[in-house]
Formats: C-alpha cells, structure tokens, sequence
C-alpha cells in the first residue's frame, strides 16, 4: 500500500510514537491528575513532558498557556466560540477550512457576528491589501490559515501582523506545525491552533491552543479537572481551566515520542525530504499529458508538501477509485475547505490531493505516476 | 535546620506541582510528590513534601503565583506566609 495523504494525518508512524503509546498501555496507564497513586502520577508527568516539549516547540513563553484539544478543530471552536462575542466583526481568508467556516456561521446566526472574507489567488496567497482594508477598528478577531489543506500555500505571518495591526490573531496551523519553523512570540501570533497526529507524528485524538498571555477565551467545556475539588466553580488556573475531563492520555504519549523522533531526525532533514518527494510529484505530473496541477509550480522554503491535480475529464472521485485499485491512498472531493475549492474555481467537484510524508519513497512516487499516466490516457 | 518539620507545598495545578518538582531534582533538592494530606484540602490531587527548609525551596521555584506553603510539626500544620519572586 501507498500512503499519500499525510495531509489527513501521517501515516505510518514512527517508532518512537507507537513505543511511547504502546510503554503508556503497558506500564502508566493512570488517569493524570487524579488521585495521588503512582501510575496517576506517572500520567501526569507523561502530559507535563509532552505539554512542556510542544509550547517549547513553538517557543511557548509559559507551557501552562498550551492547552491539549481533541483535535485542531476542537482549538479552533475553543478560540472562535471563546473570544467573539455578540455583534462582533471577524475577518477571515478565503482559503479557510470548515473547521473555521463553521464556527463562524454559527455566530453570525447566533451571535449577530459579521464575517468578512478576504479574497485570495488562484494559486493561494492572501491578498494582503485586501486584508489591510478588510480590517476596522471595531474588528475583533482576524482567523487566518496559515497554509493551505489543497494548495499547501503558507501565508506569511510578517505580511499578516503588518495588515491587521494589533487585532487579535488566530491561526490556523494545522497544515504547518511540523512542516514550517512557528515562534509565536516572533510571530506575534495570539491564539494559534493545531492538530497533533499530521507532521507532529502523534496519533489521532489530540489538539492543542497556545493562548498568549492576556488571552483568556471562555472555556468550551467545564466539568472535573482533578484540582480545586472541593469547588462547583470552574478553576481559573491554567491549563486546567480548559481541559476538563481524561486526557487523551495515550495520545499525549504518542505526541511525546513524535517530539522524539522530531529531535531525533531534526526538522529541517524532515522538512527537506518531504519537499523534495513534494517536488518529485509536481514534476512527474507536469510531465504526463491531459493532466492539470493547482498552486504554486516552484515551491519556495514556505510550501507545504501537498499538491491538488486533476485529470481532465475524469471526475476526482475516478481518479481516486482508480488509485485504490492500485493500492494507492489519495484524498478526492472537496476537503472540508468548499470555499477555498470557490476560490480555486473547483468547486463542487473538488480535486486529487497529493501529500507524501516523511517516510514516502522515490520509487512510491515513481509508481503513482504510472498510475495517472494509465488514468490520463484513457 | 529544623529536621523534625516537614514542608508541604501546594500548587493550583498538577501541571505546577510537576514544574516546581523538575526545577527541585534538577536543584538537588531531597523532596516527594505525595497526595495532599486531607487536612490540608479535600482536593484530590497531589502536593510536594520535602524537609528541606521552606525559604529553601521557595527560592528555587521562582513563580510563586498560587503557591501555599505548610508546615508540619508534631501533629500539626501551619500555613506559612509565602514571600516569593514573581
């Protein structure tokens, strides 16, 4: 089987990952910060490890300010639902995800919030004039996605911060954790949001938001936290204040050793193969006639190892039966991202996703191509 | 040195009681983290116990926001006034 949709979650993972989950199975398997027994505690040390070593990853000022999530989206609602109150003005990007389009057309319905979209290229990057002019002084918050899930844009943040002033970001990091270096207080980035199972090497089960201080939205969920017991009232300190409820536990290890193995390797050699196996898809697509590719062709130092293609007359979801009767994993449809497939001019059909991981081969690459070549000539 | 005291310190958070622990290893210091003695709190969590000297150990914490120090003698606990650096 090959796997090329590590922009859904990577895949295989590496041995770090699965030993540090399958060593939390096997020997700490406590329920963290709850009740004072040594596997309790064990746990905990296992979240205040991965907790310290992901706020470290992002240049975190206080680790307690990284609060662990279900998922990316999860980060998103909490920072979305959290900070923006009734009648606020939001601005937002064309390039936008569900995870965010979906929150906010909750609270313009429910909230009276007004939502502007800053438009984008075909090819995905911000129009940051447009983002200057978009944002007033009555808006409260601007969601920007880093990089995108079909185009593998990244935006940059410099160019960002500058338009918008001192309004409050949040970002959509998703796709770059792992892929692109992030330093939020370089960055200036206020509230950012991730998943922890794609280029971070967790396992599916795990989020995260790092607030910066100042930065206190209300919390999604309230319920046990393990501290202030004897209160009904939610706890203010952090992280607790937004992590009511077990961990995923064994996620959180299976982070730990994808930090692991992050250091192990380095970023920048996981970094480099990936693009370079990126690389090697665009230009074997470019090669193969009745073949189109979507974005940026040259990919610069701030591209994500993603690429979105279709064939002409042929129907994405062909194209992504014919790859699974290869034994080949693709993403076809539309990506949770229907507006920014608008903004591409592939909406509703949507598109062939494209995104090979660490542990992708040349000749996995070289196979895929036979493949499309076969699809393209019938 | 008062040995027949023991100090116990509580913090709002587990993520606090293992921050202040990494920062006392790595300091040398002789301490434990031990469920919170019930007449302490009915909290269900965990403190750090040690005999080292509590300006001792307060000194190597640095943020103190939260922090509650007792002090056990006999059969005794007394909270102590926590003069820390942040």
């Amino acid at each position: 089987m090959i796997y090329l949709d590590n922009a859904a979650t990577s895949f295989p993972k590496p041995e770090e990952t699965i030993d540090s989950v399958h060593h939390f199975l096997t020997f700490s398997g406590g329920n963290p910060g709850r009740g004072g027994h040594p596997l309790s505690i064990d746990a905990a040390r296992i979240v205040f490890e991965a907790r310290e070593g992901l706020s470290s990853f992002i240049n975190g000022k206080r680790s307690e300010r990284l609060i662990f999530t279900q998922n990316g989206t999860e980060s998103l609602n909490l920072a979305i639902l959290g900070l923006i109150g009734e009648g606020d003005h939001v601005v937002t990007t064309a390039l936008e995800h569900n995870s965010v389009m979906r929150p906010l057309d909750f609270l313009t319905k429910t909230r009276h919030v007004q939502v502007s979209v800053v438009p984008c290229s075909p090819a995905g990057s911000l129009d940051l004039k447009a983002l200057k002019k978009a944002v007033s002084r009555r808006t409260k918050a601007v969601v920007v996605n880093h990089g995108s899930n079909i185009l593998g844009t990244v935006q940059p943040l410099d160019g960002v911060r500058e338009a918008i002033g001192d309004r409050l970001l949040i970002l959509d990091a998703c796709q770059t954790i792992g892929n692109v270096p992030i330093d939020v207080q370089k960055d200036a980035i206020d509230v950012i949001c991730f998943s922890c199972h794609k280029a971070l090497f967790g396992i599916q089960g795990l989020g995260a938001v790092y607030l910066r201080e100042g930065v206190d939205p209300i919390p999604l969920k309230f319920g046990g936290t393990g501290s202030n017991s004897e209160f009904t009232e939610q706890p203010t300190a952090l992280p607790d204040r937004y992590e009511s409820g077990t961990p995923a536990t064994p996620a959180i290890a299976g982070l730990l050793g994808g930090l692991k193995f992050i250091e192990r390797k380095g970023l920048k050699e996981i970094v480099g193969k990936k693009r370079a196996a990126t690389e090697r898809v665009l230009e074997g697509l470019q090669r193969i006639p009745g073949i189109r590719v979507y974005g940026e062709m040259e990919r610069g130092d701030r591209s994500l190892p993603i690429v979105l293609m279709n064939v002409d007359n042929r129907e994405p979801s062909e194209v992504g039966y014919a790859c699974n009767r290869a034994d080949i994993s693709v993403r076809v449809g539309l990506h949770c991202a229907p507006m920014a497939h608008r903004n591409l001019g592939t909406f509703p059909g949507g598109g062939v996703r494209i995104s090979p991981g660490y542990f992708t081969r040349d000749d996995e690459i070289d196979r895929l191509m036979e493949v499309m070549r076969t699809i393209a000539a019938r | 040195m008062p040995h027949d005291r023991v100090y116990y310190l509580l913090f709002a958070t587990i993520h606090d009681v293992l921050k202040a622990e990494k920062r006392l290893k790595s300091a040398g210091v002789n301490m434990e983290v031990v469920p919170v003695p019930r007449s302490l709190s009915s909290d269900c969590g965990v403190c750090i116990k040690s005999s080292e000297p509590m300006q001792v150990l307060v000194g190597f914490l640095g943020d103190t926001a939260g922090l509650r120090c007792f002090t056990f003698k006999g059969t005794e606990y007394r909270e102590e006034e926590v003069s820390g650096s942040e």
